[in-house]
């Protein structure tokens, strides 16, 4: 196995209260500049706030029309986005670094100066709406939505199943009010990578070291899990089920959770997993099936999603069932394990492909309270992890009982 | 710029490769001359059907993948209507076994039954969920027909019906096997951390033995240019109505394509494109627009679809599409406009060359259109265009009777 070499951003803790970091390298004339600000509430009331402040951001600002800040950006190649996640805001420019002195101050712009105009909003609000009305019709997103509702609860951004009509209740005052305690310097990392030369340094510190917002809250997103077991939305006409089965698990800051990614890659993380080689390969009762580990801020989801004949449903929950069963009574085979680890080293390797993809793994550890320790503890549990330990997670995790199952269709 | 060298073995296969010693990994991606074109029409869906059968084992390797990824590999593979492309992302060190694997499945696959049975099923699946569970999911379907009266572009990659995908046999994938799948009909590229050297004698080593017969001779029926306005209309149980637009426009390797595509990009790239400006945000018709021109090797489509608010009616909504069709026939693009679009193309170009499967791919597409290095040229070719050169393009695309309409309605 070879060894892998992580870049490391500086550190630089701005005047204002955001905290900057700089990863310089490739040869590539591009920078990545995120700017990533966690939740500071969620309000029943208006559960998408932040969504639409997100959404509103490049709607308009003091001296600039949404169109002007969208032709400014385009006009020098640039890409800027910005979306509400989980647990954050997140603004991201892409952009050529010899421009750099025309886009990013158009993303201070829009961090301090926004205005949300009204008719932006109903416009926005209307195409939002009908967005969603569209997903709504989609097994996969139905399946999504009413299996984190019920594994979060409906009391947080995690779980909250949004309606069409929530577009229609988004309260201009309330995004004004929110917007300064959300997008603060307070509550800002920045995370700048690609090829950060003196003149992106100092073009970053002119617009953002003086930067200065509101204190922002904090916030701890309330779970209210609901009871586990069996959950169907009804969708009349449907030729495939959506499924998806899983249960609020560990974060990626507890201890076995390096080794849990190994056994969530037996069981359905890659192409030959053994979900994978049964439900598609073996049965041909999908085109696709997959497991999955997710860390939110302070809490930690696991779950299985495909989607299959709905003829076969019953036939692939039987087997799904089965082989999450199958990890509880049997030790993985030494050769299965031995690829595993040999095809998760190589994948994390292929992973770090260029400067962004080494801001990708710091960004995870930032936002997860970590340090390159973990990346240590992880490479460790891949070469060396036992098939009796794997065995011991899959009894604690693992065990029939307390899964939440949703199929859609 | 993507630098590369290019050599060809006895047998016909083309090899190139690139050396990029900033990464630890290496690409091995290999594209076969075939397509949903030359499908039979009464066989539809088996070009994609086939490069499943791909991974179901090789005459000396039983399993594809499970050696892959032991040495810390992934791969995967796509179809279109032009081309069948596989790929190999692996650590450099283990190069070897790529080339392994590839040459294998190239001298000849296992042609197990086990492996057509089930990725029949598998792909009837993938019918299922991609064109049949999904909302607008057939709108290909039913467009492609409509566009294309003769030439096997009037079908999509998956198949014109799950029949077609149902009742394919083995014969007809032996004898598939024989016709496209051999050296002098692919191209290889490797790409990485790698030498030209290496490269070299690894390609002899594992490809150079394996016997090649002539390509085979593609004699595909030409589309005949379209006299009269052409519509569809259809109704389903989605929540908004739909429009889709197609006009006739060039093949890929035409100089023509290039004003094409920077219209597209004028109309619809980006928050601050005229349709997204006018239609979505000014006059409210659209919820979502998008243009887009369809990169065909044998002439393609311009495409403009939209998803119409709730209450404005289907036929003002064409109408504005056609108002600002006009506008670029009548009036020239404004200076600043155009040097827009194509300081976009710049910067995407300079973005795709952080991604090393990008730029093999990138290198087989375009040896495939007849020269790698022409990928190159590409930012050349979009910047020598003239603002006349749009007009000209605009005009000669957006006349009435080019034009297929698909009315997409909600219940």
């Amino acid at each position: 196995m070879q060894t892998v070499r992580l870049w490391q951003p500086r550190r630089i803790d701005l005047q204002g209260g955001a905290t900057l970091y700089l990863l310089h390298g490739g040869e590539a004339d591009l920078v990545r500049i995120e700017f990533i600000f966690p939740h500071t509430g969620w309000d029943p009331e208006q559960p998408l706030l932040n969504r639409a402040l997100a959404g509103m951001l490049l709607e308009g600002t003091v001296s600039r029309t949404a169109a002007e800040i969208a032709e400014t950006i385009d006009y020098y190649g640039a890409f800027l986005h910005a979306e509400s996640s989980a647990d954050h805001i997140i603004v991201t420019l892409h952009t050529l670094s010899k421009h750099i002195g025309h886009t990013l101050p158009i993303v201070k712009e829009v961090l301090g100066e926004a205005v949300f105009p009204e008719n932006e909003l109903a416009v926005y609000a209307q195409n939002s709406l009908q967005k969603l009305q569209v997903s709504l019709e989609k097994n996969e997103f139905q399946a999504r939505r009413a299996f984190n509702a019920a594994v979060f609860g409906t009391e947080s951004p995690y779980g909250y199943p949004l309606e069409p009509e929530d577009f229609t209740r988004i309260d201009r005052d309330a995004l004004l009010t929110q917007y300064p305690r959300q997008l603060s310097s307070k509550n800002c990392f920045i995370v700048a990578s690609g090829k950060i030369s003196k003149e992106v340094e100092s073009e970053i510190m002119r617009c953002f070291n003086d930067w200065e917002g509101e204190e922002a809250p904090a916030y701890d997103p309330v779970l209210r899990t609901g009871a586990p077991g069996k959950y169907a939305v009804e969708m009349p006409g449907s030729v495939q089920s959506a499924i998806r089965i899983g249960k609020p698990l560990i974060h990626r800051t507890h201890p076995d959770y390096v080794e849990l990614q190994i056994l969530n890659t037996v069981l359905g993380g890659y192409f030959g997993s053994r979900l994978m080689a049964n439900i598609r390969e073996d049965k041909g009762y999908t085109y696709g099936i997959g497991s999955g580990l997710h860390s939110f801020k302070n809490t930690g989801l696991f779950f299985i999603a495909t989607e299959v004949g709905v003829d076969v449903r019953e036939n692939a929950l039987r087997e799904i069932y089965h082989e999450m069963e199958r990890l509880t009574s049997e030790p993985v085979p030494q050769t299965e394990l031995d690829l595993v680890r040999n095809y998760l080293m190589g994948s994390f390797l292929g992973s770090l492909e260029n400067v962004f993809s080494h801001a990708d793994k710091f960004k995870s550890l930032l936002l997860s309270g970590l340090d390159y320790a973990y990346y240590d503890r992880y490479f460790e549990a891949v070469r060396n992890v036992s098939a009796a330990r794997l065995k011991e997670l899959a009894i604690m995790y693992f065990a029939p009982g307390d899964f939440y199952e949703v199929t859609a269709g | 710029m993507i630098h590369f060298e290019r050599f060809t073995l006895d047998n016909g296969l083309k090899v190139l490769v690139h050396e990029d010693p900033a990464t630890p990994m290496a690409v091995l991606n290999i594209l076969y001359d075939v397509g949903a074109r030359d499908e039979d029409p009464e066989r539809t869906g088996f070009a994609h059907l086939f490069e499943h059968l791909m991974f179901g084992g090789s005459v000396n390797i039983p399993s594809y993948d499970e050696p892959l990824q032991r040495v810390g590999g992934e791969n995967n593979a796509f179809t279109t209507n032009d081309l069948t492309n596989y790929y190999i992302q692996v650590p450099a060190v283990n190069l070897e076994t790529a080339f392994w694997l590839e040459s294998d499945r190239m001298l000849s696959l296992a042609f197990s039954e086990k492996s057509l049975d089930v990725q029949r099923n598998v792909v009837i699946e993938e019918f299922k969920q991609r064109y049949l569970n999904q909302p607008y999911g057939d709108v290909w379907l039913h467009l492609r027909p409509l566009a294309y009266k003769k030439h096997p572009y009037r079908w999509a990659t998956i198949g014109k019906e799950i029949s077609h995908i149902a009742n394919a046999n083995m014969e007809e994938v032996k004898a598939f096997f024989d016709r496209f799948y051999q050296p002098a009909n692919a191209i290889l590229v490797v790409a990485g951390h790698v030498r030209l050297s290496q490269v070299k004698s690894l390609a002899e080593k594992w490809f150079g033995p394996i016997p090649s017969s002539p390509p085979p001779v593609r004699a595909l029926p030409a589309e005949p240019a379209q006299k009269e306005a052409r519509s569809k209309t259809v109704q389903a149980n989605v929540p908004l109505n739909a429009l889709y637009k197609t006009w006739h426009m060039s093949a890929r390797d035409d100089s023509r394509f290039y004003a094409a595509d920077l219209i597209s990009d004028i109309l619809a790239r980006g928050t601050s494109s005229r349709l997204y400006r006018r239609l979505v945000k000014e006059q409210q018709l659209f919820s979502d627009i998008n243009a887009y021109v369809m990169g065909s090797l044998d002439p393609g489509l311009f495409v403009i679809e939209g998803k119409l608010i709730k209450g404005v009616s289907v036929a003002s909504a064409e109408e504005a599409i056609w108002s600002e069709l006009d506008r670029l026939v009548r009036e020239a693009v404004p200076e600043r406009e155009f040097a827009k679009v194509k300081n976009k193309v710049e910067s995407t170009l300079v973005f795709s060359e952080m991604n090393l499967l990008d730029k093999a791919m990138n290198l087989a597409y375009f040896e495939l259109l007849g020269d790698a290095g022409r990928y190159n040229d590409e930012l050349r070719r979009y910047g020598s265009l003239t603002r006349e050169d749009i007009r000209n393009e605009a005009a000669t695309l957006f006349r009435i009777e080019n034009a297929s309409t698909l009315y997409y309605l909600s219940n």
